[in-house]
Parts: structure tokens; C-alpha cells; sequence
């Protein structure tokens, strides 16, 4: 933030952050571990936070590993993103009671206090960016997920220790936080174990003021640039994103499609797992009283039933339903919503059971680009 | 060396036609083979093609997005699939697709048709054999739209 | 997470998006078998406007909602109709929604054949399949009524299962009096059925249209779209001034639930209606888009 100085906290200024987020009335959520996993939880001090644990990722792949030392983040990501928090898994959207002939509505509304994210990476920062432009900024606005995040407080420490499945250079979302946050955090290690503060907003300058800080200096900003190089340059993988939008356009006929067909499971851990995904289902539901409900909940797009149309599944082939989804987050997202749908965490690389990884397709289909099933005339390819 | 003038020559499509038919069909005919589920045309795709089957299953299909892949008409060995190319627009009305491996004598239907141009009497031949075999698949479409045996369903 | 559930008395009240409005319904006509038009009025005031070609989102209380298109004719203020064809559970119980009950709205939704935009010298070719004259009848009878004294004329050829089968029946022989060219064909006849016979795209070409001066509105099956697009950009209409409305599982119809994705389109939301040149051409040709 323009004109604020960037600050220098030490080590174990974590709690007096927690604590001061809680006289804000914000519940303060982190990453905790959890049946062998970064996951997300309240976190009521730094000793909730995933000290001295590292993770190794990879296709189809997870492991975490102790190594006993005080690096708060010396981790990438895990399977939960910031998503739940927002855009919640399940709610209730409206209520009715029915009877004589008249229909009264209530609006179930959630009055949880605003939350405080303290440990988001930029790649969720970017994922909640992109989200928003969804669900909250187009022409109609979910109005549930727009009041989350309204108040809501978020604390970003970049990445110092990529993993495996990480490509978020590729998509522009890190390792640097760019916009989105509150408070901008990095780990330094070098000598004192410290963090690098920088402001993002009136309120983040607000919570600063509040906790024991110093200002940062030439030597703590060039770690913070080193800590930085280090992560761009141990990136797990990349996504050439050279045109990709048009390649895969134009490629909805290449044999790729059904080779991943047959290894992917059509299990959706992958839309579960994504921070950016959002489609959701609608189910009503009534009790012998007359009282309805409408339930919503999060969908995937590699149901059979969510492209359902009169009769049949227009996606009836696991082929069309992959291409549906990587396509639309590669691609169509672009039309749909001015920007790719992707931010390069990696989680659905390492949650897939199977370990398909998008980065090789988009790869395989761009070495082969325009390439059809030989013999035939146009293809159906993904239709086989 | 595969045979194809005989195989041209023995197909039903031409059976019983004038001296010198097969010849000329052959200088315009290559053999082609179709893996399981391959397609031969896909509908929108330029009509320019007249496949003679050979062996092997080929269906008719149109496709909807809640109809899926519908079989309209199936073409075993002996039979003719790919019609368009006879009238503008000269596009593929259906796809076809083989439904077991398959193969088929593949002519090209823009040589084909300057060549009967040279040869008017074989040309007239052929042109009165595929009237012969569109309106055969006419009059079973037309009996078929009668839907006479009923869908199971009370009125 | 802590639910408190405020009851709303006015549905003006009603602050999301998603919250259907209660509307009841004042009339009740049986168009077909399996067609039903129910007419229906906001319990407070009047309906939003709405554009020719948009659609609510309709809700029978217990089974679910789904999307119809507004089929009213006209379009000045008042009670708004629906056409809806059983298929399911929630389009059968809205079809059995009696007069006096109570059925849930969100909308209007969606991109509308815009004919409004259209100047009065074009001539309007309209093609439709089966339940596909439901969200054109509203379109269809403005024009007709614009162009009664003056203008180009409008073509409207519709095609159906069979004579029982006809939608708006009384509909197509007001516009044929008002001027209209109108032509309808079925896919199986009956004895006492005097009219054409065969796919909708037969009528094409007894129909006298100028093609430089057509803009053509098409609803219908998929499948009957593509073959009706190509016909008439064969016959010299301009694939740009071909618009057909477009339909995909719609559960939130505002562009936020993903089901309606159809490419590049969020259906709901950059539809249903869209152009045929250059995009629906493409889109309607891709398997399992």
C-alpha cells in the first residue's frame, strides 16, 4: 500500500496477531494439521499452526514430514482451500411453510462473526480473487458469499517452500501476493527468525500499529527477495500458458481426450480439492408438516447427472466431462469471466487418485496440436 | 496385391451393370479399413465419398445432447453408406461409424462424376442403380414412420 | 455456523436472488396432452417486465423448480403466462398447479429474441419444433400485430408429432388472418389431417421470404436447429441474422451454479437466446459440449 512502511515482526509474533484479530470480533482461522494434512481450523495461537512441518506432493501424491524446526510455513498447500469458508459446502437457501393456499418465506441468514485468515498463500489470495468475479461481481450476486466476504480479514504469507505440484508462476499468482489481502506476510530464517510485513489495506495498517513491530530495513527486504527467488525458482512444474485458451478451443476433437478418459475416474476429488470451482446443485426438500426447504449444495461437473437435459446426460462420456472441465477452467473461463480459472496450487495434480496431472495434457494436446484419429473423416472423438 | 477391380466388380452395388462399370468405378476407388467405433463422414463434414462396404457393421447415427448418439439405419457387407455427395450442399446430412472393424471401397466421388461424364451410358447405369437403392431406404423409412407395433404405453 | 431464519411477510422483503416470490395462479388452460399454460399474478402488484424470449424460474413448493419460458401474449402489463410441457416431476406437478394455488417465480432471465430491435421492412421467418413455439408466441404475435397495415411479412412454419400435437392452434390461425404466412407440418398424420406432412424444414422452401431481408428466430429440438440453420443459410439468410435459443440444465438461472455451460456460454445468462453465425453453428455441431 502506497506510503505505508513496510514492517518487521519477529518469530513468535503470531499470537499477539491472533490476539488482536480476536478483539476485532474476526474469528481467526488457520492452517492446522489434521489427520495428516494442512487443512484449515480456528487456530487460537501460533502453536495451532503447522510449526516445523514440510510437505512432499506429487501426482496422486501427499506426505508431510516433521523436521522438528520453529518454520511456521514451510509448507505448500493442502487439500482444503479458503473456498468452505465463503462459498459454503452446504446451506439451506430459503425455507417455506405451505398450507391453504399460502406460501410464507424466510431467508435463513447466517450471523457467524467476520473471519480473520491468518496463513492464506497468494494462490488462494488469487483463488478468492477469481471467485469473486463469479459469484459476487457479476450481473447477480450471491448475496451469502458476498457478505462473507465483505469484513473478512485476510493475512498472506508467501511461499517459501513450494511443493511438488506447484505452478503458480505460471498463472501470475505467486510466489509473491499481489493484491487481496490485508497483511502481507514472508518467513525470513536467515539469522533472526522474523517476518516481512507489507500493508494492503486501512485496516491491515490498523492491526499492524497494534502489534510490537520495527521497520523493515535493506537486509530484511533483500531476504524477503531472496526467499522469493528461491520459491520461482523451485516451482514443482509449469503450464504454458502461451494462447492456451485458443489451442484447447480448437483441439475439442484430439485423441488426448479419450487416452485421460481412460485413466480418469470421474471422481470430481479434483473439483473438491480446486479453489476456483463453483458449480453447485439444488435439491428441495418438504416434510409431512408442509415445510419446504431448498438445500444447495457444491457440485461437480463430473457427475453423470449435472449436465442432465430431458431425458439423458448431454456429458454422458467420462472424455466429454474431462474435457468440460479442463477446458472451461483453461479456457471458456477466459469468455465467461475475463480471466483463467486456474491459479497453479496444484491440488488437483496431487489429489487425484489416479495422479493426471493438467500441466502434462495441456502439454501432450499442445504437441500435437490439431491432431484427429486416423482414418476417419471428422472424428466424435470424445464421444467413443 | 490386393484385387480391388475384383472386389469392385463382385460388389452388389454394381451387379448386373454394363461392361466396363467396375473399371471405371476402380480407377476412381481405393480400399480403406475402419477400426471399432471409427468414423467413415461426420455430419457437416464435405460430402465427397461413396463407401462400398465390404465386411464389417456400419451405423447411421445423429447426435443430441439428451438424445446422445442415435442409430437411425445400419449398412453390412454389400451395402452403400454416403449419399450427400449426389446434391448440393454437398455436406454430410449423419455421421456413419463402423461398429465392429470394417472395411469399404472408397471412391471419390468428384472423379467419379467426370468420368461418368465421359461415359454417359455407365453413367446412366449407375445413376439408375443408386435410385434404385435410395428408394428402397425411402420406402422402409416411410413404413418404419408408421411406428406400428406401438411403444407398450395405455392411450 | 449460527442460522437465524427472519419470516418474511412482504415478499418485497425477500433479499436474495435465489428466493423465489409467491405467485398464484388465475388461470389454467389445457393446450395439449401434456401441455399446460398457467397463468399467473405476483400476490402484491404487477410482474417485473419482461422481454419476449426470457424465462422464469418456477417453483412447485415440495418438488423443485425449473425453467419455463414466459409464452404471454401481449406484453403490456398483467398477469404473465407460462407453457409447460411434463417431463419430470417438477414440470408435472407445475402442470397440475390448480387455480388458487400457489407457484414460485424468480426471474425474468435471460436474453430475449430482441424484436423490438428489428426494423419493420425485415421479413421474420419463424421455425419451430414441437413445445419450441412456447417462448415464441409472445415474439411471434407482436410482430404480427406491428405489421398487420405495413411492413415485412412473418413466416411462421412449425412442425409437430402429429394434428393432436399442435401447439396454439388458435394462435396460428389468428396470425394467418392477421396476414401471417403460416404453415404447419407433422411427422404422422391422421385421416382427417388435410396439412403437410414431413420434418419442419419441408416448409422452407414453399415459404416466399426474401432471404436478404430475413431475420429467422428458430426453437426446437437441438437436432432440428442444425438442420434449419444450415437449410436457411443455404437458401442465402445471413448465418448473423439466424438467432435460436439454446437449452442446458439451468438449476440457479443467474450464471452462478455452472450447470447451463455450454462453451463459452453460460446459457442462462448469455442466452437462451443466441446468433447462429459464428457461434451456435459451431456449438450445436460439438458432441457432448
Amino acid at each position: 500500500m502506497d506510503g505505508a512502511q513496510d514492517a518487521v515482526i519477529d518469530g513468535d509474533g503470531f499470537d499477539a496477531l491472533i490476539a488482536v484479530l480476536g478483539s476485532r470480533g474476526l474469528r481467526t482461522l488457520g492452517p492446522v494439521v489434521r489427520d495428516g494434512a494442512v487443512v484449515h481450523g480456528e487456530v487460537a495461537g501460533s502453536g495451532d499452526l503447522p510449526t516445523g512441518w514440510h510437505d512432499h506432493q506429487g501426482p496422486g501424491r501427499y506426505r508431510l514430514e516433521q523436521d522438528g524446526g520453529p518454520e511456521l510455513f514451510g509448507w505448500a498447500v493442502g487439500p482444503a482451500s479458503w473456498k468452505a469458508e465463503f462459498f459454503a459446502p452446504e446451506e439451506t437457501l430459503w425455507r417455506a411453510s405451505v398450507g391453504d393456499g399460502e406460501v410464507t418465506l424466510t431467508e435463513p441468514h447466517d450471523r457467524t462473526s467476520p473471519c480473520a485468515l491468518v496463513g492464506a498463500r497468494p494462490c488462494e489470495v488469487r483463488a478468492l480473487a477469481v471467485l469473486d468475479r463469479v459469484l459476487r461481481d457479476g450481473a447477480v450476486a450471491d448475496d451469502r458469499y458476498a457478505d462473507r466476504r465483505r469484513g473478512a480479514f485476510v493475512v498472506v504469507v508467501e511461499c517459501g517452500a513450494p511443493s511438488g505440484t506447484c505452478f503458480c508462476t505460471s498463472m501470475g499468482s505467486g510466489p509473491a501476493a499481489g493484491e487481496g489481502f490485508d497483511l502481507a506476510m514472508t518467513e525470513l530464517l536467515d539469522g533472526d527468525h522474523r517476518f516481512y510485513v507489507r500493508v494492503g489495506s486501512p485496516e491491515g495498517a490498523e492491526v499492524l500499529a497494534r502489534l510490537p513491530h520495527r521497520p523493515a530495513g535493506p537486509g530484511d527486504s533483500a531476504a524477503r527477495d531472496q526467499v522469493l527467488a528461491h520459491s520461482e525458482d523451485s516451482m514443482g512444474r509449469a503450464l504454458d500458458t502461451e494462447r492456451l485458451p485458443d489451442l484447447l478451443a480448437r483441439n475439442l476433437e484430439h485423441p488426448r481426450w479419450d487416452e485421460v478418459a481412460e485413466r480418469c475416474l470421474s471422481c470430481g476429488n479434483c473439483t473438491l480439492v480446486c479453489p476456483t470451482c463453483f458449480c453447485s446443485d439444488v435439491k428441495d426438500v418438504s416434510d409431512v408438516t408442509g415445510a419446504v426447504e431448498r438445500q444447495r449444495r457444491w457440485a461437480s461437473c463430473f457427475d453423470l447427472d449435472h449436465s442432465y437435459l430431458n431425458g439423458g446426460a448431454v456429458r454422458a462420456t467420462t472424455a466429454s466431462r474431462y474435457r468440460q472441465w479442463l477446458t472451461h477452467k483453461l479456457s471458456t473461463w477466459w469468455d465467461q469471466f475475463g480471466e483463467s480459472g486456474c491459479v497453479g496450487c496444484g491440488r488437483c495434480i496431487a489429489w487425484c487418485p489416479v495422479g493426471i496431472d493438467l500441466t502434462e495434457e495441456t502439454a501432450a494436446i499442445r504437441e500435437s496440436d490439431g491432431a484427429t484419429w486416423d482414418g476417419g473423416a471428422a472424428t466424435g472423438a470424445a464421444t467413443r | 496385391m490386393t484385387d480391388t477391380l475384383g472386389l469392385v466388380g463382385r460388389h452388389p452395388f454394381l451387379a448386373g451393370l454394363p461392361d466396363g462399370t467396375a473399371a471405371l468405378v476402380t480407377g476412381c476407388a481405393r480400399l480403406v479399413a475402419f477400426d471399432k467405433g471409427e468414423l467413415l463422414l461426420a455430419e457437416g463434414g464435405t460430402a465427397a465419398t461413396l463407401y462400398l462396404i465390404e465386411g464389417g457393421r456400419v451405423g447411421i447415427e445423429i447426435h443430441g445432447p439428451s438424445e446422445g448418439r442415435v442409430v437411425i439405419d445400419t449398412v453390412g457387407p454389400g451395402g452403400v453408406v454416403g449419399f450427400s455427395w449426389v446434391a448440393p450442399p454437398f455436406r454430410w446430412q449423419f455421421d456413419a461409424r463402423a461398429f465392429e472393424p470394417a472395411t469399404a471401397i472408397a471412391v471419390d466421388t468428384e472423379r467419379l462424376r467426370t468420368r461418368l461424364v465421359e461415359h454417359p451410358a455407365v453413367g446412366y447405369a449407375l445413376v439408375e442403380r443408386l435410385s434404385w437403392v435410395l428408394l428402397g431406404l425411402l420406402q422402409a423409412t416411410r413404413i418404419r414412420l408408421l411406428d406400428l407395433y406401438g411403444d407398450g404405453r395405455r392411450r | 455456523m449460527v442460522d437465524v431464519a427472519e419470516p418474511v411477510t412482504h415478499p418485497a422483503a425477500l433479499r436474495s436472488p435465489l428466493s423465489p416470490r409467491p405467485y398464484r395462479v388465475v388461470g389454467r388452460r389445457v393446450d395439449l396432452v401434456d401441455v399446460v399454460t398457467l397463468v399467473l399474478e405476483p400476490r402484491l402488484g404487477q410482474p417485473p417486465p419482461f422481454a419476449h424470449g426470457q424465462f422464469n424460474m418456477l417453483t412447485a413448493f415440495g418438488v423443485g423448480e425449473a425453467a419455463i419460458s414466459i409464452s404471454s401474449v401481449p406484453r403490456a402489463p398483467g398477469p404473465i403466462e407460462h407453457s409447460i410441457r411434463d417431463v419430470g416431476p417438477v414440470t408435472h406437478a407445475l402442470c397440475n398447479a390448480e387455480v388458487g394455488g400457489v407457484v414460485g417465480v424468480r426471474g425474468p432471465f435471460g436474453i430475449g429474441w430482441d424484436v423490438d430491435g428489428l426494423d419493420d421492412a425485415t421479413e421474420v421467418v419463424v421455425v419451430a419444433g414441437g413445445i419450441g413455439l412456447a417462448p415464441l408466441r409472445g415474439a411471434v404475435a407482436d410482430l404480427v400485430e406491428r405489421r398487420r397495415e405495413a411492413g415485412g411479412r412473418v413466416y411462421v412454419l412449425a412442425g409437430a408429432r402429429s394434428p393432436d400435437q399442435v401447439l396454439f392452434a388458435d394462435d396460428l390461425e389468428r396470425w394467418r388472418r392477421a396476414g401471417a404466412h403460416v404453415a404447419v407440418t407433422v411427422d404422422i398424420a391422421t385421416p382427417d389431417w388435410s396439412g403437410a406432412v414431413g420434418v419442419v424444414t419441408t416448409l422452407i422452401p414453399e415459404a416466399p421470404f426474401d432471404p436478404a431481408r430475413t431475420v429467422a428466430l428458430l426453437c426446437g429440438p437441438e437436432i432440428m436447429l442444425r438442420l434449419a440453420g444450415r437449410a436457411l443459410v443455404d437458401d442465402g439468410v445471413d448465418p448473423a441474422r439466424i438467432r435460436v435459443s439454446l437449452e442446458r440444465n439451468m438449476q440457479c438461472g443467474v450464471g452462478l451454479c455452472g450447470h447451463c455451460q455450454l462453451g463459452p456460454l453460460l446459457v442462462c445468462r448469455d442466452g437462451p437466446v443466441v446468433r447462429y453465425g459464428g457461434l451456435a453453428d459451431e456449438l450445436l455441431m460439438e458432441r457432448q459440449r
